[in-house]
């Protein structure tokens, strides 16, 4: 990485910022100077979450609880960045649930909450930032994508349903608000070692394992380095693209 | 606070400088398409000093309209 900070002055919303890929985004934006707004369901984790890294890198990081599958959650955190900052230059939609079933075994409880969080929340996240961007000349959206949305996967269906309309969402995007200066990207992780995938059997861990060209599983790292360039004036050219951040995996 | 949403009516739709901005309305009025609703919502936005509720966004369907909706946000 780069030694100088590349978010110095920037401020930045993470949803689902209190573990796994959205923590490493959320320390990584910091450790390169952003202010932070930072997200998730459970309020005490996130505020402590929040607090380590403010301790960690002298950030000003702070927290607004809420669930991304209600719009009101996205409005909250672009207001927390108005009257904090009155501004808003990077918004991860990162926020997301797994809930794997078989066909003819998926529930609509699944369905609802898979496309809820997943997609919806991408919705709100993209209309509440894109306004306040536009105001500030510019910004960039990155959402998190999954290689599951754009290659499919069994077990998956809604899942990789949700996934793949956050490619549409970031298309559509990309192409509406590129004359505000707004970057609209999507990152499409592989394998990724979080609590996500640890919820798999043994086998099913150990069948995905062979299947990455790099025959390592991925870090929330990798994934928060994509997240990092993508945020930064390094891709200032670049938007409506799908990187994949996945070892060579394939599916 | 009328004569505010009035001059952002007339930077954001390139109105004379004196026009009266009264009676225009949204889809009809010469300018006021829905790419010149997000300017006319960034223009409101920036002279109060605040962020609109989507659905004050929404219902901003006349001049009257955007001047009532902006008596709460004044």
């Amino acid at each position: 990485m780069p030694d100088a900070p590349l978010l110095e002055g920037k401020v930045a919303i993470v949803t689902g910022a209190t573990r796994g890929i959205g923590g490493a985004i959320a320390e990584t934006f910091a450790a390169h100077g952003a202010t932070l707004i930072l997200n998730g369901m459970d309020g005490p984790a996130l505020e402590a979450a929040a607090g380590e890294i403010r301790e960690r890198h002298s950030a000003s990081v702070s927290a607004v609880a809420g669930d991304v599958s209600l719009p009101s959650t996205a409005n909250d955190l672009v207001r927390q960045a108005f009257s904090q900052d009155k501004r808003l230059d990077i918004f991860v939609n990162n926020a997301g649930v797994l809930i794997d079933a078989l066909i003819g075994m998926v529930t609509d409880e699944a369905i609802e909450r898979t496309l809820g969080v997943n997609l919806k929340g991408v919705l709100y996240g993209i209309q509440a930032a894109g306004r306040l961007m536009t105001r500030g000349g510019g910004g960039s959206i990155i959402n998190l994508t999954s290689i599951v949305g754009r290659f499919g996967n069994a077990g998956q269906l809604a899942y990789a349903s949700s996934k793949a309309g956050v490619i549409g969402a970031t298309l559509s995007a990309a192409k509406e608000l590129a004359p505000a200066n707004i970057r609209v990207n999507a990152i499409a992780p592989g394998f990724i070692d979080t609590d996500m995938v640890r919820q798999l059997p043994p086998e099913k861990f150990e069948e995905r394992m062979a299947s990455i060209g790099m025959k390592r599983i991925g870090t929330p790292q990798d994934v928060a380095n994509a997240a990092l360039f993508l945020a930064s004036d390094l891709s200032s050219y670049v938007t409506g693209q799908v990187l994949g951040v996945d070892g060579g995996m394939l599916i | 606070m009328e004569e505010r949403v009035r001059k952002v009516f007339v930077d954001v739709l390139s109105l004379d400088p004196g026009a009266n901005a009264a009676g225009l309305v949204y889809n009809e009025s010469q300018g006021w398409d829905s790419i010149g609703h997000m300017r006319l919502v960034a223009g409101l936005e920036q002279e109060f000093d605040c962020m609109l509720e989507m659905e004050d966004i929404l219902d901003m369907s006349s001049y009257e309209k955007a001047v009532e909706i902006m008596g709460k946000y004044a």
